[in-house]
């Protein structure tokens, strides 16, 4: 494989190598991280005509400025960002080819709040355990397990120059600073106040400045608890909602842990997740109660909206 | 055993939600058999101190039949009563001064000397329950009534890699540089957790371990 890169030039706010995770060592105790917004992770590549699960450059709120070294085809979603390459704009949402040497720039932020990069081929660091995503905590992954600084060297793909372009017309994820999320009862449902269901079902929650990307602090009102048994450690997934001892819930987010001994009242359904993704600090989500079947019809109505771009993958 | 939902693409299987060896083991048995299926969509089966975690894909896995094969591992194990021996992994341990600065705070709330701590501490072999808060943390228990401490009501922000903790009646190592509340007694230099390794983590849910007092600190 012939290998270009990434040379950073300004990182941005928190810029971090990702695929859609590390999974199979969570008994171990090795989180899965992965993209915070996995639609977009996966419209990206499939614009730059990768596989799902190649490697992309998650973009938070400011993004980063870079050096292509490769003539090589891109693609950015999510996020809306104003970006220009050299001093031609560049769409969210469509692929774009670059010679090396140009400079990728992101500007103003119009809507949402994660941007994905991909490149042809994907990027191309070591994987750890399988994976190439980025978990902070436990510094694992990505470039040296950690967000990308001004002057680092990323390795990319340079064996597919010019991809034919794709576009993805409305297949923008809605994200006016607040997100309805449709949530499955918990595994400690019923150790709260019998309306507590309801209650988050009708109010609004604000994102707290100290949520990050294990999770979303979440402030409204406190959920009462019946049960005041401690629960015993047990294992967690994405999209749960912990509520802590003082009330206000925390949804778990592509870097939680992977187990944990807070009650969890629900869990937000894969399909709205992406949604969450799209939200910062200050953005507000509110909760909806719905059934399995409900969450799968709305997982496959989500598919959907990929799977006509599926069949143009890996192109040249 | 019953068998809740966690959204769309985990299950959890709770058995008796007790700290138990023999509940656990079941758990670590039965977390084995489901990943031993090998059934499509599955992507992590992941043992707590009494439950099982199962991760899935949910356009890739047929829910049903997942459910179905749960219950038929169950019903093998729910004989299971007694845990095969093992032999206890030794981890030699530096106690107390800076390796462990709570190591005279847990010998005052016990009302006994330092040196009775860690011979009570380095006495009993441990079960590995569990592992998750970081790559490589493993929840052991139970350590002797008498030396139980409760952890830090603020916990401090950086204690550093191989440090020996207690929390209650659990003990742990901690594999990197982490916050934590536990109370401090003693420090490492085995390594718990490296990814480049071929079995990455050095311990699995159901070892037994003993801690050693190092003769050199």
């Amino acid at each position: 494989m012939q290998i270009g890169s990434l040379q950073i030039v300004k990182p941005g706010l928190l810029t971090s190598i990702q695929d859609l995770g590390r999974y199979g060592h969570q008994p171990s105790g090795v989180p899965v991280a992965g993209p915070m917004d996995t639609f977009s992770h996966r419209l990206a590549n499939l614009l730059a005509g990768n596989e799902p699960d190649a490697a992309t450059i998650e973009i938070t709120l400011i993004g980063p400025e870079l050096i292509v070294h490769a003539n090589t085809t891109m693609a950015i979603a999510g996020a809306q960002f104003e970006v220009s390459c050299d001093d031609r704009p560049v769409s969210v949402g469509a692929s774009f080819h670059v010679l090396t040497g140009q400079r990728l720039k992101f500007g103003r932020l119009v809507e949402g709040a994660r941007a994905y990069l991909a490149v042809a081929g994907g990027v191309q660091t070591a994987p750890v355990l399988g994976s190439r995503a980025t978990h902070l905590v436990s510094r694992m992954g990505g470039h040296q397990g950690r967000a990308l600084a001004a002057g680092d060297v990323i390795p990319i793909c340079a064996d597919h120059a010019m991809r034919p372009l794709r576009k993805a017309q409305g297949l923008t994820l809605p994200s006016k600073h607040r997100a309805l999320l449709r949530v499955m009862p918990g595994p400690q449902a019923d150790w709260f106040e019998a309306d507590a269901l309801k209650t988050i079902g009708g109010v609004s929650f604000r994102i707290a400045p100290q949520s990050n990307r294990m999770g979303y602090r979440l402030q409204g009102p406190p959920l009462a608890r019946t049960n005041a048994t401690e629960l015993i450690s047990e294992p967690l997934g994405l999209g749960a909602i912990q509520v802590p001892s003082a009330g206000e819930p925390i949804l778990l987010m592509a870097d939680r842990q992977t187990a944990g001994g807070y009650p969890k009242i629900g869990y937000v359904i894969s399909a709205d997740l992406p949604l969450a993704g799209q939200l910062a600090p200050g953005d507000f989500i509110e909760f909806h109660l719905c059934t399995a079947q409900e969450a799968v019809a709305a997982l496959i109505a989500r598919e959907r909206q990929l799977l006509r771009f599926a069949d143009l993958k890996g192109q040249v | 055993m019953r068998i809740r939902h966690c959204g769309d693409s985990m299950l959890l299987v709770e058995l008796d939600a007790v700290i138990d060896p023999v509940i656990n083991e079941r758990a670590i048995q039965l977390a084995a058999r489901i990943r031993g299926r090998g059934a499509a969509g599955v992507r992590d089966v992941a043992p707590g101190y009494s439950t099982v975690g199962v991760h899935f894909d949910p356009l890739q896995t047929d829910l049903a039949a997942l459910e179905r094969a749960i219950e038929t591992e169950f019903g093998t194990l729910a004989s299971l009563d007694t845990i095969d021996d093992r032999t206890p992994i030794e981890i030699p341990v530096c106690y107390g001064g800076l390796d462990g600065p709570d190591l005279e705070n847990v010998a005052r709330l016990a009302g006994i000397s330092v040196d009775e701590v860690i011979a009570r501490h380095a006495q009993r072999a441990y079960r590995v329950y569990m592992l998750g808060f970081v790559p490589g943390f493993a929840y052991m228990g139970r350590v002797d009534e008498s030396i139980a401490a409760p952890r830090h009501r603020v916990p401090r922000e950086r204690v550093p890699a191989g440090s020996v903790g207690i929390a209650g009646q659990q003990t742990g190592v901690y594999p990197v540089d982490s916050p934590g509340g536990w109370q401090l007694i003693g420090r490492t230099t085995t390594v718990m957790f490296d990814a480049r390794r071929e079995t990455p983590s050095l311990l699995t849910a159901g070892d037994l371990v003993r801690f050693v007092p190092a003769k050199e600190c």
